[in-house]
């Protein structure tokens, strides 16, 4: 068949990031032609700023050289500039005549700085800062002449005047308004900006209005003027010496093109929620359109409407662009800024929003959050934005922080999930300071690849430098660089609708619903249902799926052994020599001198290396051979012991202190009741590992407050706690509610777990699980309502009703027990 | 070089499994893919010499157990970020049954 022509007009960082997505689904479905006015391939235009900085080279921030259009297929009419649009012969014409025919047309042109209609805003050295070739003239006027003028205080402009101020020049800022940057600051912060720009040796003059630049003697500008204040005598306006003028006075919309073509303007390119725009053939992605009467000047949205176009372009036809929530960074090295969202809340928007500030200003540091209704929607940060990801992110998924809301401003390390604790802040760490600790990258390795591979979100960091992609504990910090490194480009990832791996675009929520509303049982159809990218998955989706199958429909899907990691698929930890760690079951941390006897003869018996006492308070037997494993835990197995899953996404161990039974404070018989819950839950699958506690008194000796569930016996019953965690990030868990027997310990605990297992996220321990669906809904389902309670519980227990120890599985089944044998060659020696 | 070796039955592999063979060579790990080719790569990954054996299969890769290297059957070669390469032994499938070759 033959290919259809799709023509890109534009070759900028919207269209050709649209062009990148469509090659992902269907990179055989066109033929590709793109035009692009500037004389290079598609750079990373906001790193325009560390160029003039000096930060940077030209180098570093392409994006697309020359080679990869050769090597994508896709035609590239470099310096073209694309001056007229013939809907009724379907091709477009470019200044020097070369002529394309299109099937489908993208529009992605950008946007034109505004120049202020001033006399003189024509003379030699009056320019925009917009791309290479402004950026280069700025670099060329730095090093000959003295006096530069900026006029607009927005974000531009104020990256504009830094750069030329280390470059060397005088820098004045003209801006019209009362504060800097008052389309992304309030008042407090950019008076605070202004500060230490001031101390940096910029100058600013507010309030102004340029009336007009002046002509030099050597034909070039010299001089601007301003308008005369009210009061002062007309004719004496203010004079200043200019011989470079950059107007950073606002963008437009680049629609020329397509409103000579009479495709519908208003503001921009109207485009509809697939980027389309009044012509069908015709899409349009970028600065140039408007959609939902907005133009967007920033790429995270520039981005998002990118994916949405090459959905459609690829003929899948099920994304909508619905519209983006916006943060601002400053790119000025050393100044620490960041704003998102309706930040102004009280001051112009009276609708019931509340301010939560913190001022210091001899710190340096201001915040101020705006909340309506429980809902975060906008912040601004200055001195101190760690944590502008995190807020950024609680902004746009409308998240309700009810609960977190007194400890809100502190950031996120003290509400918890994976944070930044205790780092130092990414922009002033050195280059080889290590982030991630599991894979060894450091601060410079992660820039390099932000920079040398136009990287843009943590998904994509993790892609290319694995930092992390393990332990996850410093993703807070990398998260932090990349916002340092990339700005306002940066795209936090949203937990909500993430995909769950590359080989989807379906998040976990979306996948666990469809297997259960589609009622499906296996692997495969799961994948080929939701249109799996991948034949057979990957190490991260493959287990999620086997976990969401056999917890949605126990008794009916079946479990696959090789979707699961090695410890799970072996029963016993792998250690770094390629051994495994045997850990027994010691009901409630209890044992008898038999168990105690037959442990110490394996050791013997095995030549076991270490034998240890587990942090989980039992004994392990570390380093056995793999062939050997059926063998130990057949002896085990006949004197009555049973895995202790130390290795599983499963029931842990139950820790229990003596309690009543022995200790002269005890109000309840902890031990026992450890050992009843730990029974009932024996080979309990969960998202993630679950760990338990029951203490006798307050004094709370096994620690119950950190753990999945915590039981802390008082006189009058039992105090249940849930979702604490001792790991990665240390967790208190929370009250969930007090009851009288041991009977409702077990319901109340069941339902819990019940509920975690049906609706928690693969790899999400409960404390994940509860912040995310909020402790509120845990009590209306596992306390507030009894039948609710009853059938989570009963659910549980079906799905528990039948489980066999998987250690005495392996002994008795020679099918499985072949995953233990080694094959012995028989090799003919010739 | 010496000639064919037989080695088992495919069934006694599962699907995207693998098995462990000791050879004079050290340990080969043979893989079996979804669509039941078979793979032999020596058993210790370029990393940390993690055993490639007992790591997730999947597509014509396998996952080491130990931290992730994603090691491509058909050559050996870590997927990149990573860097190095595992040793591979030649694999023939005739009639249900495996062979290898020594090198
Ligand atoms: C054996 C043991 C250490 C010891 O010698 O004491 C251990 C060993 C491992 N832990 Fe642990 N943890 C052990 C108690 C703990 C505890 C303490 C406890 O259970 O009371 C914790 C903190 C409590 C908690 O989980 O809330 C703990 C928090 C972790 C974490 C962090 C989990 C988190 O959600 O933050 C991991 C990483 C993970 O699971 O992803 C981990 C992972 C591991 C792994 C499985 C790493 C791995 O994936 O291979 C270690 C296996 C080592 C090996 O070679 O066998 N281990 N680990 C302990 C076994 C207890 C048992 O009897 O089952
Ligand atoms: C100095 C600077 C700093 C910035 N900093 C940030 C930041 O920190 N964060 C952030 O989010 N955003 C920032 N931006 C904004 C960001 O760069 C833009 O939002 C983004 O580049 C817009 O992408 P686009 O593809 O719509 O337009 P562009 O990247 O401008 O691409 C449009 C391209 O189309 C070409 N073109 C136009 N008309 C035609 C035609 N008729 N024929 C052929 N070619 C044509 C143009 O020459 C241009 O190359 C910054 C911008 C600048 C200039
Ligand atoms: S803390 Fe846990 S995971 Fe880390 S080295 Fe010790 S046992 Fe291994
Ligand atoms: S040993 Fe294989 S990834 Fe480290």
């Amino acid at each position: 068949m033959k290919k259809q022509k799709l023509v890109v007009v534009g070759n900028g960082m919207a269209g050709i990031r649209a062009v990148e997505e469509l090659l992902k689904l269907a990179p055989d479905l066109y033929d590709i032609t793109v035009f692009g006015a500037e004389p290079h391939g598609n750079y990373n235009r906001i790193l325009l700023s560390p160029v003039l900085a000096g930060e940077m080279t030209i180098n570093d921030i392409i994006l697309n050289p020359l080679g990869w259009y050769a090597d994508n297929g896709v035609r590239l009419h470099v310096g073209k500039t694309v001056t007229k649009i013939d809907r009724t012969a379907r091709k477009v014409i470019a200044a020097d005549g070369t002529e394309e025919e299109y099937d489908r047309l993208l529009l992605a042109t950008g946007s034109t700085p505004f120049m202020l209609p001033v006399p003189g805003n024509d003379l030699p050295g009056v320019i925009s800062y917009r791309d290479i070739k402004d950026t280069d003239e700025m670099i060329a006027t730095a090093a000959t002449h003295k006096h530069a003028v900026v006029i607009g205080g927005g974000l531009l402009g104020l990256e504009a005047a830094n750069g030329l101020k280390l470059r060397g020049m005088d820098v004045t800022v003209v801006h019209l308004m009362p504060w800097l940057m008052e389309r992304q600051l309030d008042r407090a912060a950019a008076d605070m900006l202004k500060t230490s720009l001031e101390a940096r040796g910029l100058k600013f003059l507010l309030e102004k209005q340029t009336e007009a630049l002046i002509r030099g003697e050597s034909g070039r500008v010299a001089a601007l003027r301003f308008k005369p204040a009210p009061g002062d005598d007309p004719g004496g306006g203010l004079e200043i010496p200019a011989d470079l003028v950059v107007m950073a006075a606002g963008i437009r919309p680049n629609t020329a093109l397509a409103e000579s073509a009479r495709i519908y303007c208003n503001r921009g390119i109207v485009v509809n929620d697939t980027m389309q725009t009044y012509d069908p053939r015709i899409y349009a992605v970028g600065e140039c359109v408007a959609h939902r009467g907005i133009a967007y000047g920033l790429v995270a949205p520039l981005f998002e409407q990118a994916k949405v176009c090459a959905n459609h372009l690829a003929n899948f036809g099920i994304a909508r662009y619905t519209g983006s929530v916006t943060s601002t960074k400053l790119k000025v090295t050393g100044i620490d800024l960041f704003s998102c969202g309706n930040f102004m809340g009280g001051q112009n928007g009276k609708g019931g929003t509340d301010e939560i500030l913190l001022h210091d200003p001899s710190g340096g540091v201001y915040k101020k959050l705006v909340v309506k209704n429980d809902v975060l929607v906008g912040a601004v940060l200055y001195g101190d934005t760690a944590d502008g990801a995190w807020y950024f992110q609680l902004v746009k998924e409308g998240q309700n922080i009810h609960q977190i809301r007194d400890h809100l401003m502190f950031g996120q390390n003290h509400v918890g999930d994976v944070g930044h604790a205790g780092v130092s802040k990414a922009a002033a760490m050195a280059d080889d300071a290590q982030v991630c600790g599991c894979n060894g990258v450091c601060k410079g390795d992660i820039v390099k690849a932000i920079k040398s591979q136009g990287l843009f979100t943590l998904e994509d960091v993790r892609k290319h430098t694995k930092a992390s992609s393990s332990c996850g504990s410093c993703t807070g910090l990398v998260e932090q660089i990349l916002a340092s490194t990339v700005g306002g480009a940066y795209t936090p990832s949203e937990s909500k609708d993430k995909p769950m791996c590359g080989c989807t675009d379906h998040s976990h929520g979306v996948v666990r619903q469809t297997i259960r509303e589609r009622h499906l049982l296996t692997i495969p159809d799961a994948m080929h249902y939701m249109e799996w990218k991948t034949p057979s998955g990957c190490p991260s989706c493959r287990p999620a799926l086997n976990y969401y199958l056999i917890s949605t429909w126990p008794g009916e899907a079946k479990d696959d052994p090789q979707s699961r990691f090695i410890n799970e698929r072996a029963h016993a930890n792998i250690q770094k020599d390629g051994t495994y760690s045997v850990i027994p079951r010691m009901w409630g941390g209890l044992t008898t001198p038999a168990e105690l006897r037959t442990i110490a003869d394996v050791a013997e018996k095995y030549e076991v290396p270490t034998v240890k006492m587990t942090g989980g308070a039992r004994i392990d037997l570390l380093g056995i051979k793999k062939e050997d494993l059926p063998k130990v835990w057949a002896d085990l197995g006949a004197a009555g012991m049973v895995s202790g899953h130390a290795y599983g996404k499963s029931i842990r161990t139950v820790k229990t202190c003596v309690g009543a039974e022995h200790c002269r404070f005890g109000t309840q018989r902890s031990m026992d009741m450890g050992v009843k819950l730990e029974r009932m839950l024996f080979g309990m699958g969960a998202p993630h590992k679950v760990k338990l506690a029951v203490s006798g008194c307050p004094r709370n000796c096994a620690e119950a407050g950190i753990k999945d569930i915590g039981v802390i016996g008082v006189d009058s019953g039992y105090e249940l706690y849930v979702a604490g965690n001792g790991g990665i990030k240390t967790e208190v868990a929370a009250f969930l509610c007090k009851v009288k027997s041991d009977e409702e310990v077990m319901e109340y605990s069941g339902a819990f777990l019940q509920l975690y297992r049906e609706e928690g996220f693969y790899l999400e321990r409960t404390c994940h699980y509860v912040a995310r669906v909020g402790l509120d809904h845990v009590k209306a389902a596992v306390v507030n309502d009894p039948l609710k309670r009853k059938d989570l519980y009963e659910r549980l227990l079906f799905a528990l009703q039948d489980y066999e120890d998987p250690w005495q599985a392996a002994v008795a089944k020679p099918a499985v027990r072949r995953e233990y044998e080694v094959i012995k060659l028989e090799e003919v020696t010739a | 070089m010496s000639g064919w070796i037989k080695v088992c039955a495919l069934d006694e592999i599962a699907p995207q499994g693998s098995r462990v063979v000791a050879s004079s060579q050290g340990d080969i790990a043979l893989f079996r893919t979804a669509d039941d080719r078979v793979f032999g790569l020596h058993d210790k990954c370029p990393h940390k010499g993690g055993p490639l054996s007992q790591g997730i299969v999947h597509g014509e890769t396998v996952t080491c157990p130990l931290h992730g290297f994603k090691i491509g059957l058909k050559d050996g070669e870590a997927v990149a970020p990573d860097k190095g390469c595992a040793r591979r032994f030649e694999v023939k499938l005739e009639a249900g049954t495996v062979w290898l070759q020594l090198n």
